[in-house]
């Protein structure tokens, strides 16, 4: 009896260090992992201001917010117009223009310029850019056409495009992120 | 014949090594090194303590918000903090408004969105501190020749760095008159200021803090005086050369103390294992 | 290749069974570092500095792929990419000081186990060709502590590589242009600072390569030990797995203690505050010193200061920096006697312990001092015993000492006693 005892005692010590041994393990992993996710330089970055006071009705400029292209549109009535007239029933990504926008600033289109397709920028908000079948945008590269609230038409992209978090902090300028 | 031509070759580097000391030690016994003014007068760092010293220390977030005061009031006309940027500010306990109001109080260089040319705009958070000179050239002619150089990792580039940091802000004084009388040449010379803990002695920079209350710190903090700003921007120049040193002591901590647990169990299965076995 | 009585492996599960006919490579662990490697039962603690060194490499080379994912290898940012790495990266404090601290702990580690190998006569035969990869090794971790330590591009890694590539402009006639085709350069820049990033990158994989050879020398006599007897039967042996295991284990969690203790707490004690000024072309520090696992050989390079005869001072500094290691090579026919471990040779360890020990730790420490005087006269003479210990005295000392009468075997030695020495008792070493 007290033979079995002394063997438990002695099988839980080499269980225990061995454990301890693998946690040890994990906790070096831990770092190792997370050294890769952003760094503190690249997360400060992550929230850009942008003036929009020059924005004319019917343009539209890029800015960039990640690294990444933002389109700030300034719809005219008509554009508003049109995307209000569509059901968005038949929709593949349903939403309203209003949903896609700040109430008040319904004028004002903020949307990331990144496809949901495959991530290229569709084009559209440069002077001159086709915009599609839609008025929206067109992205090139696989055909994918968003209307006037760049919400998903026709094409393979799954998704309306994205609208980043962004808050008017004065009439004229936008912080986005 | 291995050991005969080992032997050789033994000899061929000793002799050679006993030639070079035998020259060497006659040199020195007849002719020894005049000592000099810096081997005989230069002060190593003051004893100094701070917040952040030993295993257990910690910053003392007040102290670096007035050092960073004496640093932005006094040291930024001359001296760069390149790696520092003002969102590692928060760090120090300002709050995000306070960040943006102290980076926007710094001129960072931008370009005119307009026009594309250089200019000056307000600082943001993600900037870093700007450079007071645009390039070593201007430093240098702003500087009677010398480059005021670069303060964010300070305390880790000399000897015992954030005492020598205080001892140097502490240390300007006259020559010392047995100086001059042992080293006649060595009078610091125009323009220069004497410091017997910089390693010439005479170093470029003129007294920086000169006098108490020449920084005003706000109400609940020590006076102001030219030890106690010192310090505070040592203490400063600590956190900009290693913003991580909190976390540094605090994580060893941890991390030593699983370790000697694991060791110990470690230790303890070993004995096990080898129970029995003589060795 | 291994011992009769090596436990055999025998694969339980099906899987394992279908593994081993087709890539038997649990066979290859089981009978290196498992079960199936007999390994002599009195090994001390300093047997445990091969397996630290392999664990330091790895340390090594993973804190070191880390650092490349942030680092870039141009002169305009090189520094700045260290410092964002310690700054802004989730734990890049740690990778860093991790690798900086590791290769210190690397070092440390390997002279423990370069200076156990002299004391107990490791590099005899017929364990020759361990010793000379272990001298391989050590070269090739020389070339890529330095490559290493001139990326940061701080004052000290600008200068170190000024300096050491200047050695090769010591040797006739093509020192210049062998010294330029090194940097790429007539100063260390941009293209140095590549290829030293490419080749710090590279060799520390060639390491891994022979290391394993040099594991695989080993596992052909099997190890030594403190005896210097050779292993005679199964008495004299313990499997690896589990004894060898569980002593390599538990003090790993020593050398994690020291090694964290050092991290955390002293980062920066073992590194020169010079590195963390950036690297200026047009001004040199006051002091230059490598690092300090460098500082024999610094010390021997520096103490040739006069020409002999017609070789010029700084050749002969170079070719006895470089013939300090080199000497290690011819090791195992230097030194004839016919007794392995210095346990048993009194003379020899008179040597080790009043020469050669000293002599290396006056070297180090004038390797890291300033070049003045008494400094260089003292590592004059430390490098004199230096050269003398292993060329002249341990020649001659291993064909005049009377060394001390050897146990029969490994288990008499442990236990006092072994049957099988009774039953032959006129058997010798």
């Amino acid at each position: 009896m007290a033979e079995t005892e002394g063997v438990r005692r002695r099988d839980f010590i080499n269980i225990a260090a061995v454990s301890a041994a693998g946690i040890a393990g994990v906790g070096v992993v831990i770092p190792l992992v997370s050294q890769m996710s952003a760094s503190a330089d690249v997360l400060a970055a992550s929230s850009t201001e942008i003036d929009i006071s020059a924005i004319q009705p019917g343009q539209a400029i890029k800015a960039v917010f990640r690294k990444q292209p933002v389109f700030v549109r300034n719809l005219t009535p008509k554009e508003i117009e049109e995307a209000n007239a569509v059901d968005t029933a038949s929709l593949r990504d349903p939403q309203t223009l209003a949903e896609r926008t700040k109430e008040g600033k319904e004028n004002w289109l903020i949307t990331m310029g990144v496809c949901t397709h495959l991530g290229c920028v569709p084009l559209g908000a440069g002077e001159g850019e086709i915009k599609g079948e839609f008025g929206g945008y067109f992205c090139p590269c696989h055909g994918s056409a968003y209307d006037t609230a760049a919400r998903i038409r026709k094409g393979p992209a799954p998704k309306n495009l994205e609208v980043p978090e962004y808050a008017f902090t004065t009439d004229t300028v936008v912080q986005i992120g | 014949m291995a050991r005969i031509l080992s032997i050789l070759v033994g000899l061929f580097f000793t002799v050679a090594l006993a030639w070079s000391f035998g020259l060497g030690f006659y040199t020195w016994a007849t002719d020894p090194a005049a000592p000099t003014a810096e081997h005989e007068f230069h002060l190593l760092p003051k004893e100094v303590a701070f917040a952040s010293d030993g295993a257990f220390g910690k910053f003392d977030k007040q102290q670096l918000q007035r050092g960073f005061q004496v640093y932005k009031e006094v040291c930024s006309a001359c001296h760069s903090l390149n790696h520092v940027a003002f969102r590692d500010l928060a760090q120090l306990g300002y709050s995000e408004g306070q960040v943006k109001a102290i980076a926007a109080g710094f001129q960072v260089p931008g370009v005119d969105p307009t026009t594309g040319e250089a200019n000056l705009r307000p600082g943001l958070p993600t900037d870093y501190f700007p450079k007071p000179f645009a390039n070593d050239v201007a430093a240098r002619a702003a500087n009677n020749n010398a480059v005021p150089p670069d303060l964010s990792l300070m305390t880790k580039a000399r000897h015992e760095g954030p005492a020598y940091v205080y001892s140097l802000l502490t240390g300007f004084q006259a020559q010392p008159a047995q100086l001059l009388k042992e080293f006649p040449d060595s009078k610091t010379p125009n323009g220069l200021h004497y410091n017997p803990y910089f390693a010439n002695l005479n170093l470029a920079m003129a007294p920086p803090l000169t006098g108490d209350g020449q920084v005003e710190y706000g109400p609940g903090n020590p006076k102001p005086t030219v030890d106690q700003m010192s310090k505070d921007v040592a203490a400063f120049l600590i956190w900009t050369a290693e913003p991580s040193l909190d976390k540094r002591k605090q994580t060893g901590l941890a991390v030593t103390l699983f370790l000697l647990f694991a060791t110990v169990l470690g230790y303890m299965a070993y004995r096990n294992i080898w129970a029995g076995k003589k060795h | 290749m291994s011992f009769p009585w090596a436990n055999e492996y025998k694969p339980s599960h099906p899987f394992m069974q279908w593994m081993d006919d087709r890539l038997p490579l649990p066979r290859l662990v089981f009978n290196s570092v498992g079960a199936g490697y007999p390994v002599p039962r009195n090994l001390n603690y300093f047997w445990n500095f091969g397996f630290l060194a392999a664990l330091c490499l790895i340390v090594q080379i993973v804190t070191g792929i880390v650092m490349a994912m942030h680092y870039a290898a141009n002169t305009a940012v090189a520094f700045d990419t260290i410092e964002m790495t310690v700054r802004d990266v989730n734990w890049g404090w740690m990778m860093r000081y991790a690798h900086a601290n590791g290769a210190s702990m690397f070092f440390i580690v390997i002279y423990v186990h370069i200076f156990r190998g002299f004391y107990y006569g490791s590099y005899k035969a017929p364990r020759e060709m361990v010793w000379l990869l272990g001298v391989v090794i050590f070269l090739l971790m020389m070339a890529t502590a330095f490559m290493g330590y001139v990326l940061p591009w701080g004052q000290m890694s600008f200068w170190g590589a000024k300096v050491i590539t200047g050695l090769f402009g010591a040797i006739p006639f093509v020192g210049e242009p062998l010294q330029q085709w090194l940097l790429g350069g007539f100063a260390p820049d941009n293209a140095a600072l590549n290829r030293f990033f490419s080749l710090h990158y590279l060799l520390p994989f060639v390491i891994v390569g022979v290391v394993i050879l040099h594991i695989w020398a080993l596992h052909i006599p099997g190890s030594s030990n403190p005896t210097g007897v050779e292993v005679k039967a199964e008495s004299d042996t313990v499997p690896f797995y589990p004894y060898y295991v569980a002593k390599d284990g538990w003090f790993i969690g020593v050398f994690a203690i020291v090694f964290s203790l050092m991290l955390f707490y002293f980062p920066n004690s073992l590194g020169h505050p010079d590195n963390y000024i950036p690297a200026n072309p047009m001004s040199t520090p006051a002091h230059i010193v490598p690092e300090w696992y460098f500082w024999p050989f610094y010390a021997i390079l520096r103490a040739f200061t006069q020409d002999f005869f017609f070789i010029p001072a700084k050749l002969m500094g170079v070719l006895a920096m470089f013939g300090a290691i080199l000497v290690w090579f011819f090791l195992p026919w230097l030194d004839k006697s016919p007794v392995r471990s210095g346990s048993y040779r009194p003379l020899y360890k008179k040597f080790f312990w009043f020469g050669l020990i000293p002599a290396m730790a006056v070297l180090f420490y004038c390797g890291g001092a300033a070049a003045a005087e008494p400094y260089v006269m003292i590592s004059q003479l430390a490098a004199l015993y230096y050269f003398a210990h292993f060329l002249i005295v341990l020649p001659i000392v291993s064909a005049i000492e009377k060394p001390l009468p050897l146990p029969y075997s490994i288990t008499e030695s442990v236990l006092g006693t072994d049957e099988a020495a009774q039953l032959a008792p006129s058997a010798t070493v």
